[in-house]
């Protein structure tokens, strides 16, 4: 006994170290996990506060642009307008609340926080538990698709962007109908790539991606971005497709968060269907 | 003694502050992020006991974690510096040692021995933290090549900053 006392005595700097790094380690952790959230994070209220007033500044010297991006997306709003339409057959349709359920919701919020240039990148929003926001919400934008809910505290939540090492998102090349996956290779943040399409099928530059209804996160047809290069001489089955992003990360201001209220269902049958 | 220790927390607010308002939105080629906080933990005392050390780089570490959501990468390789320091000014040191109360700057203990300094413990910080970042071994080179060239831009920006803001030692070298 004596003996260990020594010992721990002797490198009392180095097990003091060690002790420091365990604990450096188990944050890493637990910052990673989806399910228990964090206490070290943008998030929490001191940082949230000083993001948030830094960002009202650069928000500001922005809104021009964020102006004229809002406004493109009334006229597009406007043309769905009913008003708009001139009904052509003389044929009445009754819309009944017992067929029309809404599943999505949608709730604005504002990017106080951002990052592209990391390999893991994250957002801050101004909203939180409060305006009923929750983990694994998606968020999206009026040009595509931008990342799901992490964290939430009760303003705030912080978010992680699809330009992140482990996010992965079903996706769908919209003429053909096929599934893939998409995910982001790192460094460029205008580009992404597309994964599991086999080689029989037919890809042309240009092609629109969206997300695929298989997701219990996304609503179905939300853009991803283009087709920018396809490769089909791979060693695999599969091709390799470079993805052109169709939403520009450096500059977001708006987005929506995206609630289903029907996720909590589709998530149950799923997973009964995985205990057989 | 309450000068000292007033000067040296004003420097911490400082250095949080540029890493977090304006080095963490350089949005440039998705390469370029260079970390310079971690020069706090270079530039305290020579006489800091070690153990303070370690405790003031964990707390830097978890400030700058907090701003940028990195859970506790920035604390672990800012620790590891703190661990390394005194190692590496044993290493390094002049002939005759230390004086006491050396203050470490390019001024007093010459431009190579600063340029050793910072870029040894710039290297190990960058690198911990880009592989801890990354954790995967497919990316090595490519991860490799960014901890280096970030490295080299946090000891530029360093130098820099010495030169420019570390006034009035000059005639300290002659004296002591």
């Amino acid at each position: 006994m004596r003996n260990l006392f020594l010992f721990l005595w002797r490198y009392n700097f180095f097990i003091f170290f060690l002790l420091l790094e365990v604990l450096c380690g188990y944050l890493i952790i637990r910052n990673k996990s989806f399910q228990r959230s964090s206490f070290v994070n943008s998030a929490s209220q001191v940082s949230a506060r000083v993001n948030s007033s830094i960002s009202g500044i650069t928000e500001y010297i922005n809104l021009k642009n964020a102006n004229e991006a809002l406004a493109r997306e009334n006229a597009g709003l406007k043309s769905l307008y009913p008003d708009v339409y001139y009904v052509d057959s003389a044929l009445k349709r009754l819309a009944n609340d017992t067929i029309y359920k809404q599943q999505y919701t949608f709730i604005t919020a504002r990017v106080i926080n951002n990052s592209v240039n990391r390999r893991n990148n994250y957002l801050t929003l101004s909203r939180g538990e409060k305006h009923g926001v929750a983990q694994e919400m998606g968020v999206i934008t009026s040009d595509g698709i931008v990342g799901i809910v992490k964290d939430v505290s009760e303003h705030y939540s912080s978010v992680m962007s699809i330009l992140h090492k482990d996010s992965r998102i079903s996706a769908r090349i919209k003429k053909s109908g096929y599934i893939g996956s998409f995910v982001w290779g790192g460094y460029d943040p205008f580009k992404g790539e597309l994964k599991d399409i086999a080689k029989h099928v037919k890809v042309m530059p240009g092609d629109t991606i969206v997300t695929s209804a298989f997701s219990a996160i996304f609503p179905e047809g939300i853009m991803i971005g283009t087709v920018n290069e396809v490769n089909t001489e791979t060693g695999s089955n599969f091709q390799e497709i470079s993805v052109n992003l169709s939403v520009n990360y450096g500059s977001l201001r708006h987005v929506y968060i995206v609630q289903n209220n029907m996720r909590a269902e589709q998530i149950n049958l799923e997973e009964n269907q995985h205990d057989n | 003694m309450i000068i000292k220790i007033a000067q040296l927390f004003f420097r911490f607010l400082f250095l949080v502050a540029l890493q977090v308002l304006v080095l963490n939105h350089i949005q440039w080629s998705g390469y370029i992020n260079p970390y310079v906080y971690a020069f706090f933990i270079l530039m305290l005392p020579i006489e800091t006991p070690k153990w303070l050390l370690l405790i003031i780089a964990f707390i830097l570490g978890l400030v700058i974690d907090m701003f940028s959501d990195t859970g506790g990468m920035h604390a672990a390789a800012t620790v590891l510096i703190a661990w390394a320091r005194p190692g590496v000014l044993r290493l390094i040191a002049p002939r005759d040692g230390y004086e006491p109360e050396t203050k470490l700057s390019p001024q007093v203990l010459g431009f190579r021995w600063f340029l050793t300094y910072t870029s040894m413990l710039i290297l190990l910080h960058h690198l911990v933290l880009f592989y801890v970042e990354v954790f995967r071994f497919s990316e090595f080179f490519s991860t490799f090549f960014k901890a280096v060239l970030n490295a080299g831009i946090t000891v530029l920006l360093i130098i820099l900053g010495q030169y420019l803001f570390g006034r009035g030692n000059r005639h300290e070298r002659f004296i002591g």
